[in-house]
């Protein structure tokens, strides 16, 4: 998660849950690409033709609520998304983020500062998100240390590995 | 300062004398649950992780094929024999094809799987149905259900826990199913986000264990890491039946810390109804029905009311009547233990002499996947858990989510329709 991601923002409402950000029938899919097709699909049909690589999701509150498929994040990411910035997540879709190395960040006054259409670049080691478009710049909530670690670390998979070795 | 019951099994598990709110613990796990889904994701994060060819324990690890069962088509196809083929190999004891389990949720309790302190993670969002048990139970994503079967332990955050008292006793056709909705109506979706609940009170320890099971799986809607109950008589009793594992009982310390409690006098509670499309959109049914809202289908089933209980409900309703022409009803027995027993009890035949598709255990209809799918511009009433844009299949449909007197009521009538009412009707 080091690089700079950059891209155009689309705004949604408070509680984007599981079943629109992938519905149910295409929970047997486990192909990234081929969820990423259907990202959103429930909330916005013209999603995934609107956006490009790289562009980034702008929500409200208590994004992912619902479910627990871990294709939600794996949809998102299939898509290009390179990002999610949120007022605030629901639990499992935040760890199965993490766990995927889908890149999302916290900040209530990003997202009222954001507007569908701006250019936004977020810094992933610092939180820090620019809204270019505005001139604006903001900083997201800062991860937990032991999430922190978990990211370094390059995600759960890693981490797993160091236990089973003994560490 | 004490702790609450959450804390002290969490505790338990992480080999701590305590432990407080916000605390990340590494938790040994008694069990780990994934369905053909959620476990085909797990199974393939699990090949990639070096070093681990064997789970961590064959007899503690639980894989439920009922997501789309019977096979919807062949992609579906493919994941189940990705898990059955990892459960071979793995010599899985506890792996349940189709014919011979059913959901998962309905499934684990009957085949004495949860007991009292038990710590549970599944690969399903409505794992936290195991609190009804006084378990520690928490859904999670397949990622990290991977590290848990190799692992056989969690790191979770120990969340903070907030105390719901309900008191007064329920009226008549006002079951768990309404106690619950109500209760999401009051936390709101994200009301409860990274926090036990823990179930309190008069009404709560007069339910059954199904109407606790009811309660205790929709903790989730209100956004809630775990929902949990103490275990009473009853609760040992139903373990005692199933399981000869010895378990540990525990109680919250009289002193323990909540977040906050919240009192609910269920005694004057109507059947609730949660409206289109969010589980927190709670209205009683005098106001709902008021609005004569007729629904294209009825779902009897899922893991919050596809049991026994729920069905000898709606067969009580419907027995010697017809369903009303305008309306399709599907049911879901939760099991194949559950459809066994509506079978031999008379019940199946009841409910499909007034008109009711009677399928196969399984979780298809209730999110949209198949066995029941609404298409656009269609209305349902359904005794499930979810009522998001999409949930049952077209975006363009509408669930409405209720007990399953009041999905039996509006069966008859083909409107959505106060059970009481009905009753006093004598229709």
């Amino acid at each position: 998660m080091e690089s700079t991601l950059r891209g155009k923002a689309h705004k949604y409402g408070k509680n984007v849950d599981t079943d629109v950000i992938i519905p149910g029938k295409y929970c047997n899919i486990i192909d990234p690409a081929e969820l990423g097709k259907h990202a959103l699909e429930g909330l916005d049909p013209e999603y995934t033709s609107k956006m490009s690589a790289g562009d980034i999701i702008v929500a409200d509150t208590n994004f992912g609520c619902g479910s627990s498929r871990e294709v939600a994040p794996i949809a998102i990411k299939g898509s290009g998304t390179s990002a999610v910035i949120a007022k605030s997540f629901a639990r499992i879709f935040y760890r199965n983020a993490l766990n995927i190395g889908l890149p999302i960040f916290e900040s209530s006054e990003a997202v009222d500062g954001i507007e569908s259409g701006d250019e936004i670049e977020v810094e992933p080691a610092t939180g820090v998100v620019r809204n270019v478009t505005k001139g604006t710049q903001y900083r997201a909530a800062e991860f937990p240390p032991f999430m922190r670690s978990l990211i370094d670390a390059g995600g759960l998979v890693p981490y797993v590995e160091k236990r089973l070795g003994g560490v | 300062m004490g702790m609450t019951l959450t804390e002290k099994i969490l505790a338990r598990h992480a080999g701590l004398d305590r432990v407080e709110p916000g605390q990340i613990v590494n938790a040994n796990v008694d069990l780990v649950l994934a369905n053909e889904l959620s476990a085909a994701v797990a199974i393939g994060v699990m090949r990639g992780i070096k070093g681990a060819s064997k789970v961590f324990d064959s007899k503690k690890i639980a894989l439920v094929e009922d997501h789309f069962v019977p096979a919807k088509d062949a992609q579906s196809a493919k994941l189940a024999k990705l898990m059955k083929d990892f459960a071979l190999e793995q010599q899985i004891e506890h792996f349940f094809d189709v014919g011979r389990g059913g959901i998962e949720h309905v499934v684990l309790p009957e085949e004495g799987l949860v007991a009292p302190g038990e710590l549970i993670v599944g690969g399903d969002s409505h794992t936290c149905t195991y609190g009804a048990f006084g378990a520690f139970a928490t859904g999670m994503g397949s990622t990290d259900i991977a590290a848990a079967f190799v692992l056989g332990e969690v790191w979770l955050k120990v969340p903070g826990t907030i105390k719901i008292v309900y008191d007064g006793a329920l009226g008549r056709m006002v079951y768990a199913k309404d106690v619950m909705l109500r209760t999401v109506g009051e936390l709101g979706i994200d009301g409860a986000t990274y926090r036990a609940i823990e179930y309190h009170g008069t009404t709560v320890d007069q339910l059954s264990i199904t109407g606790r099971i009811t309660m205790a799986n929709m903790a989730i809607e209100a956004g809630a890491k775990n929902g949990i109950f103490h275990a009473d008589a009853k609760t040992i009793a139903y373990v005692e039946e199933r399981t000869d594992r010895p378990f540990v009982l525990e109680r919250a310390d009289p002193d323990a810390a909540y977040e906050r409690t919240i009192a609910i006098d269920v005694g004057n509670l109507e059947p609730q109804v949660a409206c289109p499309h969010t589980p927190d959109n709670v209205h009683p049914i005098s106001e709902v029905a008021a609005d004569d809202i007729a629904v294209d289908q009825v779902f009897i089933g899922s893991c919050t009311n596809g049991y026994i209980e729920d069905l000898r409900v709606v067969a009580k309703v419907l027995e010697g009547k017809r369903i009303a022409d305008s309306v399709r009803v599907i049911v879901n027995p939760g099991s194949q233990k559950v459809w066994m027993q509506a079978a031999q009890e008379g019940v199946l035949t009841t409910l499909a002499a007034a008109g009711c598709a009677v399928n196969t255990p399984g979780c298809g209809a209730c999110f949209g996947g198949h066995m029941g799918t609404l298409g656009d511009g269609e209305r349902a009433i359904s005794t499930t858990n979810r009522n998001y844009v999409g949930r049952m299949g077209s975006p363009k449909a509408e669930v409405y989510l209720a007990s399953p007197a009041t999905c039996a009521a509006s069966a008859l009538t083909g409107r959505i329709t106060d059970p009481r009412v009905l009753e006093l009707a004598g229709v």
